[in-house]
């Protein structure tokens, strides 16, 4: 007994000490639109950033972008960029950049900042203080998208 | 290879009618020509040419508005045609009461919403002041089933006509609000109206054919709903889609953006009701 509850109180301990690592959403530093340092200690999962890049709940990516990569998604939008060969044209710190605020690199554009918590007029009040997604969601997609190479 | 070749036609035209939309023009409605596309308005600075969202559909969904036997719309004509005529309130009265001829009504719809007594006023405002200080009647919900049915058969009254809207004199506050609300970006997405509407229409946003936002066609069949949606009940969806909390339908602001909306489609043709995706 005493031995699982040790092991309990460890893996509650180290979920918290995680997410206290997080940058949190106001506290990503820029460079140039560029963020170099990951936003949480866990190293991305290219996989599940690729379902967290369809998601309609989630990233909901696909809205705006195509994507060869996912031929199994009926609807690829054309708003914005294609993603195919995206790793070619742009490193992962100005990924991460653009995934986070990508109003920091193109001024005024149409995407939405996907890791900001306040700067937005009016929230529906369930999504009021909050960011689109989590730091580990937006490290998870930046993960993936770095795999998407043509050339 | 035989049994797939009609599926590969039907795949084609299936894509066609989506891609090539924009460019078929003809609207004809029960063989009357409809005008779907017009030089835009001088105010209008960042766009040379105003579309009617039926541009934008498929050719399926473009042919339900062809004919009004198939316009599902319709349905709800005739249930307006039965509330027009139906006694209610204190005074024992209905609408047919006082205005006998429906098709009197020709030429209102193009230009609402308008200001009255130093108020901006929607279609929906005149049915609900004729209900409550004519008929003695309760007002109805701004987006419910009766008002949308009463004001598609307002305005197919006015089916054809171009929209002319008044933007200047009294009506100019009201406009400016309009389209401040048009260009301020909201919600959670932070996005405004021309993110989508003025700098991207034409283009796919995941399975929607993005459109100019023109409200010519309002109220209009859904039939992602399958009933009449009212002009503020569109807006507050698209709210809504961006996150946003949205504003009160029938409130100040929705009836500028209302205003400012229906000046960038001024020439475009009334379509009520209308059928869209």
């Amino acid at each position: 007994m005493k031995h699982a509850m040790g092991f309990a109180a460890i893996a509650v301990f180290g979920a918290s000490m995680a997410f206290a690592e997080d940058v949190k959403p106001m506290a990503v530093s820029f460079a140039d639109g560029s963020v170099e340092a990951a936003l949480t200690s866990t190293a991305g999962d290219p996989a599940n950033g690729r379902k967290v890049f369809a998601n309609r709940k989630q990233g909901n990516c696909l809205a705006c972008h195509m994507n060869a990569d996912l031929p199994e998604e009926s609807f690829h939008g054309e708003v914005g960029p294609p993603m195919d060969g995206v790793a070619d044209r742009w490193t992962k710190a100005e990924l991460r950049g653009i995934v986070t605020n990508s109003k920091m690199m193109f001024e005024g554009t149409i995407m939405p900042a996907f890791y900001v918590d306040s700067g937005y007029e009016r929230p529906l009040d369930e999504f009021a203080g909050k960011s689109i997604l989590t730091a580990q969601q937006v490290e998870d997609i930046v993960a993936y998208l770095i795999t998407l190479k043509e050339d | 290879m035989m049994k797939s070749a009609p599926w590969v036609a039907l795949v084609a035209m299936g894509f066609g009618g989506a891609a090539v939309a924009q460019d078929s023009k003809a609207l004809n409605v029960e063989g009357t020509a409809l005008v779907t596309e017009a030089a835009a308005p001088s105010h209008m600075e960042n766009v040379d040419t105003i579309y009617s969202g039926w541009r934008f559909r498929s050719g399926e969904t473009q042919a339900l508005q062809t004919d009004d036997f198939d316009n599902p719309a319709m349905v709800f004509v005739d249930q307006g045609i039965d509330q027009f005529g139906k006694i209610d309130g204190t005074e024992g009265k209905a609408c047919s009461s006082c205005h006998e001829n429906i098709e009197d009504f020709a030429g209102l719809r193009p230009q609402l919403p308008r200001v009255q007594d130093g108020k901006l006023v929607s279609m929906e405002n005149l049915v609900n002041t004729c209900r409550t200080e004519r008929m003695g009647a309760e007002p109805w919900k701004w987006s419910g089933g009766q008002m949308t049915a009463v004001t598609a058969l307002i305005g197919l009254q006015s089916r054809g006509m171009p929209i002319d809207v008044a933007i200047d004199g009294d009506a100019a506050p009201f406009w400016e609000k309009g389209k401040e609300l048009y260009y301020t970006r909201v919600g959670q997405l932070d996005m405004s109206c021309s993110n989508c509407h003025e700098d991207n229409y034409g283009t796919m946003i995941r399975a929607d054919h993005l459109s100019q936002g023109q409200i010519n066609g309002f109220p209009t069949y859904r039939l992602k709903n399958a009933k009449l949606n009212s002009t503020h009940g569109r807006f507050k969806g698209c709210m809504k889609n961006i996150r946003a909390t949205p504003f009160a339908e029938g409130g100040d602001e929705f009836k500028a953006l209302e205003l400012y909306l229906a000046s960038r489609g001024q020439g475009l043709a009334v379509e009520s009701p209308s059928v869209r995706n």
